[in-house]
């Protein structure tokens, strides 16, 4: 995605854009070699930001559940990975997420909600309401941030949770910290 | 009756066996099903991780194994249904171009662990073209052993992107072959096999 689309991105959405750079920086931290998305205003500076980087595989899914499948094969093959969506992506993942949770494979998820809050659009609320419910339900940890300190804190802490503790982990970032989605 | 080419078909514990043999260190990973209990009856390895469910996911558990192991091949071995259920994953493992990932469709163009219900590929759906459509950079139909063993070669040299084949293969539920159902297990003894340490 290039600077132009991104700040495109940023005014459909309202992104405030700094904590997705302390985002990136944390994940680096992390040692996260392969990142795999489905296109999303509230990712678009991270999802640029990995794209840009040489040293991170990056994978743009046709659908979500692909990213859980390959966040399984990175981490047998000795790699840590994030998998970024929207949250009615996360509808899409259920049964794949067996996967890891069976395997007690380590999975970073980081979903940005839609569905919640200032929501134009009511086909989004569904989803989105059950986003936190569906993933508890087959056996994913959830962290849910609602502030920009919050998330950066929370994103360090679900990685050191996933890779050094074979968890599987979700963190929700509110639709209002992403802010409104301009129609 | 005389079998017509395009009938034809091969016995599939033979044809895995073959790619098998010929895997020279090659890392795999089952698709659910009569696949998994296929290359479990062709000899346990270490380098063998095995799905029992998650349908849909083994190319992209290839995908991300491959990627993480760019100096290894990689070889999926999965079936008609469970690569049916993933056609976005051959968009996203064109996009992602692999030069080490192999994907194995047997094809016996049934659902074998539901009663041999007919599936798409008994419909005229190919999933060689749709792979090649999609820019894989080999792909192909088989229907015998003997173009089993041409392939085992093929596959030996450096491919140009990723590759996938479809083996034409009996319509027959054999005895099963049951490779172990703890995913940890099998998931810790693959990453040891590799040198990467447990939790």
């Amino acid at each position: 995605m290039s600077v132009e689309q991104t700040e495109q991105a940023v005014k459909i959405r309202d992104v405030p854009p700094q904590w997705p750079e302390s985002l990136y920086r944390i994940l680096k931290a992390a040692d996260i070699q392969q990142m795999s998305y489905v296109p999303d205003a509230g990712h678009a500076t991270l999802i640029r930001l990995f794209c840009a980087d040489s040293e991170v595989r990056s994978n743009v899914l046709s659908s979500e559940e692909e990213g859980i499948a390959i966040a399984t094969g990175a981490w047998l093959g000795g790699q840590r990975s994030v998998v970024l969506m929207q949250s009615s992506g996360v509808g899409n993942c259920i049964n794949m997420l067996s996967l890891p949770v069976q395997s007690r494979t380590p999975l970073l998820m980081l979903v940005t909600m839609r569905g919640e809050w200032g929501e134009f659009n009511p086909w989004q609320v569904p989803m989105g309401q059950a986003t936190e419910a569906a993933l508890r339900a087959i056996g994913v940890t959830v962290l849910r941030a609602e502030t920009a300190a919050d998330v950066v804190d929370m994103v360090e802490q679900a990685a050191g949770m996933a890779f050094e503790g074979d968890q599987q982990i979700a963190v929700l970032l509110g639709q209002r910290l992403l802010g409104k989605k301009k129609w | 009756m005389v079998i017509g080419m395009k009938e034809q078909t091969m016995d599939r514990r033979a044809a895995v066996a073959k790619l098998l043999a010929a895997r020279n260190g090659a890392l795999v990973v089952t698709g659910l099903g009569s696949p998994s209990y296929d290359v479990h009856a062709a000899g346990d390895s270490l380098g063998n991780f095995y799905l029992w469910g998650a349908m849909g996911g083994a190319a992209l558990t290839g995908l991300g194994l491959a990627q993480a192991q760019p100096d290894k091949r990689v070889m999926v071995i999965t079936g008609d249904g469970e690569m049916l259920m993933a056609l976005g994953a051959i968009a996203t493992i064109a996009v992602a171009s692999p030069r080490n990932l192999d994907i194995i469709v047997l094809d016996n163009q049934q659902y074998g662990e539901t009663g041999m219900q007919a599936s798409h590929t008994a419909r005229g759906i190919e999933l060689d073209k749709i792979a090649a459509a999609a820019g894989f950079s080999d792909t192909g139909e088989l229907r015998s052993l003997e173009e089993v063993e041409v392939l085992t070669e093929r596959l030996d040299q450096r491919a140009q992107g990723p590759r996938l084949f479809v083996l034409k293969i009996n319509a027959e539920n054999l005895p099963r072959s049951l490779p172990p159902r703890d995913a940890v297990f099998i998931k810790n003894r693959f990453r040891a096999h590799l040198g990467y340490a447990t939790c």
